[in-house]
């Protein structure tokens, strides 16, 4: 089996992981679809290391995950923020700039 | 069929599966518990990959820090810990938009990379890529430091009650 099927598998998570963002509604499940899609691109970019046997693409998959870690902490706080000004953690809730 | 075709088809479906409960679950606890399986799963296919210290990494920050923080939030919106039915959202267009997505992606990449040979595979090692991100990559380390540092503080000041000293 050539490393084309780990591409599927990445390509499949990443729509699963859209196609959550498109019908949940509740702001923390979103943050998990999100997170399943950054973790279908860095299976992508770790399966074309193994193909271009370089690894440069792991590299670029750990850069993602520390990049993926900060944007968890500030998006958390924006949640935990809106959450305590509109008492809901539904996206549709949150439709102000400024309370 | 290879020990590791067979190990990356029953992986990689318990990954998907995974997956479709993060989506589908109406528990939101569920949902991260499901998320930690879906996380594990890709860490063991990071794991056949040959790249060893992305698999830990992933263990460390993902299951270990992200899923922890998630169900903090969870617990701190004060969500239902019931059932909350909020899939409230048509299924149809989103279906499509999936399936679009994965089709375009899957047909594109395997167009392009049908006929690639694969070359010598090289471990993802510790060390290897500790020697590789200090030579080549150090200019990017440090700025994603600056950026760690960054997103520490507008947390603080994210989270920060108004008028407090």
């Amino acid at each position: 089996m050539t490393p084309m099927w780990y591409i599927v598998l990445a390509t499949v998570l990443f729509s699963i992981g859209a196609v959550g963002v498109l019908i949940r509604r509740n702001a923390i499940v979103l943050f998990m679809c999100i997170e399943l899609m950054l973790n279908a691109a860095n299976l992508a970019l770790v399966t074309f290391s193994r193909i271009n046997g370089t690894l440069d693409g792991q590299i670029m998959a750990f850069f993602a995950m520390v990049v993926a870690a900060a944007e968890v902490v500030i998006g958390l706080a924006i949640i935990m923020l809106i959450f305590r000004t509109r008492r809901s953690a539904s996206v549709d809730d949150a439709n102000l700039l400024k309370y | 069929m290879t020990v590791s075709d067979v190990l990356l088809t029953a992986v990689g479906l318990v990954a998907v599966g995974a997956a479709l409960a993060v989506v589908m679950t109406e528990h939101l606890v569920r949902a991260g518990l499901w998320l930690v399986v879906t996380l594990g799963a890709i860490a063991v296919e990071f794991l056949l990959l040959r790249a060893e210290f992305a698999a830990w990494v992933q263990v460390l920050i993902y299951v270990g820090a992200v899923v922890v923080l998630l169900l903090f939030a969870v617990m701190l919106t004060r969500a239902p810990i019931g059932p909350s039915p909020d899939l409230d959202r048509p299924l149809g267009p989103a279906l499509l938009v999936g399936a679009g997505t994965g089709l375009g992606l899957s047909t594109l990449f395997v167009w392009v990379f049908a006929d690639r040979q694969v070359a010598v595979p090289e471990t993802g090692s510790a060390q290897r890529l500790g020697e590789a991100i200090f030579a080549d990559w150090v200019l990017p380390f440090e700025v994603l430091s600056v950026l760690l540092l960054a997103a520490l503080i507008g947390a603080i000041v994210l989270s920060r009650r108004e008028g407090a000293s």
